[in-house]
């Protein structure tokens, strides 16, 4: 139920944490990191993803695989 | 020690107290010099006066100030907003002060702190600049809460931002309640079919435009700010990045754009593009402009206004003077070290000393200007000259690692541009070829003036046409400039020598570091 940030190519511009309706994203040592707990995919707030639809780097902030895609609650 | 050396990626990152930051190097700190500056007005003569007492002592804005005045940027902005095809992220903006992910990112209290550090040290730093390494504005709290910690302690530090325009609109009033009155906005179109050539994306009210669609709200947003900015009484300078068929006459409408709208200052810089900088243009191939090229567009736009030719694209994080870089003595985790005292008496007094300086500069000049009042001619040459500051000739040619340029005609001296060079002399030895990158460099000048110069360049600048000229060593540069224009038209007179056009000179190509 996530995104998540590829940790090689993300540059730390926190960018992506600035726009997070969630406050899922936060900086960790090596790179900003996405909570899949509080993560939505932006699904009621936005039309895109913030991460994705800011960040510099393509194909930097993506679908975590690990984890069940976010359903909205009904 | 160009770009190929910069490897290193290391991660933009907040810099702790206790770690040791690498942060800077990998990015070829071997060529830095800590020009800054951003604005080419040649002096009081082109300015209202009301503009010239509030830009007089900002070294980005005049490149008189910049020979007696320092500024510094502070790196406290990481994120930005649009995507350019002329920065990579990944790295320092090769085109603007946009350090990228290898320079060292401040908290605003760590910020504030090397401000106090600074203008405690060098008393003629008297700006401060907030640049990147993303847009100010996409970081508004990091940028304004430093703003205010900086004008708390220390009133007397002029402050400026500079910014891509597209959150202006909705922080002039936050700008003006700061007392910013300096505001830099990138304006490279004012036409969205050329700006989707330049800016993929723009990020805006949560979402990604692209295309022509994300320029159009740019560019509106853009001109918004400026009508808004102008209308508040703040200072405003435009930056544009020339790129050869793309921009490049299209700058002209730019230029009448942003003048009707009240910028003071127009500062067309040179695309920097080389497929090492992993941008979308260097990888393309697209090319940056030639010496001439950008000098053509320059002269053609400054009937209209005042054009800046002194702008150094540095990075955001230099400190310094003209001609040196002294960053590396401010990292976060050397001035969390320090004990800073802010002596405002001290930065004063010494300031005073500095403005006596400026005025024997001037008053040197207005004297030998005199001693071409019967002359006319229609010659005009180009004149290299290395200098550290303080506008003497008072730099060695192997030292130097640019070349200030001047236009001598029977009006006078004027500032046209600098040349970078990077370091001729390297190691304590001089290598051929660096001398065939300087000869390139300045190859549009009659001649270039040093206070010193080997034997060995002396010939091959001969050889390649430019006249090596140390008899003006230490002396002033515009008051040397009239005099060896002076003594040019007599020798041409006599038939010693012939005038002839010059040829063009390049752009040095590959990042400023500093």
């Amino acid at each position: 139920m996530a995104y998540k940030i590829k940790e090689s190519s993300c540059i730390g511009c926190a960018a992506c944490a600035n726009e997070c309706p969630n406050g899922a994203i936060s900086e960790q040592i090596s790179a900003f990191t996405i909570d899949p707990a509080k993560c939505t995919e932006c699904i009621g707030f936005f039309d895109e993803p913030q991460c994705v639809a800011i960040c510099p780097i393509p194909k930097t902030c993506i679908i975590n695989p690990d984890v069940p895609r976010f359903v909205a609650a009904v | 020690m160009e770009l190929g050396s910069r490897k290193a990626f290391a991660k933009l990152r907040v810099m702790q107290p206790a770690s040791s930051g690498s942060g800077r190097e990998g990015c070829g700190s071997k060529g830095g010099s800590s020009k800054s500056g951003c604005g080419s007005a040649a002096g009081k003569g082109d300015l209202a006066p009301e503009i010239w007492e509030k830009v007089k002592n900002h070294p980005c804005y005049s490149e008189e100030a910049h020979h007696h005045y320092a500024r510094m940027h502070v790196a406290v902005a990481p994120a930005c907003n649009i995507q350019c095809n002329f920065c990579n992220r990944k790295y320092d903006c090769s085109n603007e002060s946009r350090p990228g992910v290898v320079s060292e990112r401040l908290t605003p209290y760590q910020a504030a702190k090397k401000v106090f550090a600074v203008a405690s040290a060098i008393p003629q730093m008297t700006v401060l600049g907030i640049a990147g390494p993303g847009d100010p504005l996409a970081n508004p709290e990091m940028t304004f809460k430093t703003f205010e910690m900086v004008t708390k302690t220390a009133p007397d530090i002029k402050l400026c931002l500079s910014t891509n325009g597209l959150m202006l609109p909705d922080y002039v009033d936050r700008i003006h309640a700061l007392n910013i009155d300096h505001v830099t906005i990138t304006i490279n179109m004012i036409d969205p079919v050329v700006g989707a050539k330049i800016y993929p994306w723009v990020f805006y009210n949560h979402k990604r435009y692209k295309g022509i669609e994300g320029a159009r709200i740019l560019s509106e947003r853009q001109l918004l700010g400026l009508d808004m900015l102008t209308a508040r009484g703040i200072l405003c300078k435009v930056n544009s990045v020339m790129i050869p068929g793309i921009n490049d006459r299209h700058l002209v409408a730019v230029n009448q754009a942003v003048k009707s709208r009240g910028a003071f200052l127009h500062n067309i810089m040179p695309l920097i593009s080389a497929p090492e900088h992993g941008t979308v243009f260097g990888l393309a191939g697209q090319r940056g402009p030639t010496a001439q090229e950008l000098k053509a567009l320059q002269d053609s736009c400054e009937g209209e206004m005042n054009m800046m030719r002194h702008c150094r694209q540095c990075r955001a994080d230099a400190v310094g003077l003209l001609g040196e870089d002294r960053s590396a003595e401010f990292t976060a985790e050397k001035i969390m070290g320090m004990e800073v005292n802010y002596d405002l008496d001290r930065r004063q007094a010494y300031q005073e000393k500095v403005e006596l300086q400026r005025e024997a500069v001037a008053a040197a000049r207005n004297a030998e200007l005199e001693t071409l009042a019967g002359e006319q001619s229609d010659i005009s040459i180009l004149i290299a000259v290395a200098t550290k500051g303080g506008g003497r000739i008072n730099e060695h040619f192997g030292h130097a690692r640019e070349f200030q340029v001047y236009e001598v005609g029977t009006s006078g001296a004027r500032f046209v541009g600098h040349r970078r060079v990077d370091n001729y002399c390297q190691g304590g030895y001089a290598e051929e070829d660096s001398l065939e990158t300087v000869v390139r460099a300045i190859n549009d000048c009659v001649a270039v003036f040093v206070a010193r110069i080997g034997n060995c360049p002396r010939e091959g600048l001969r050889n390649a046409g430019i006249e090596p000229v140390d008899r003006f060593a230490l002396e002033y540069i515009e008051q040397s400039a009239i005099a060896y224009f002076r003594e040019y038209l007599e020798r041409v007179r006599t038939g010693e020598i012939q005038h002839r056009e010059r040829g063009d000179a390049e752009i040095r190509q590959g990042a400023l570091i500093a």
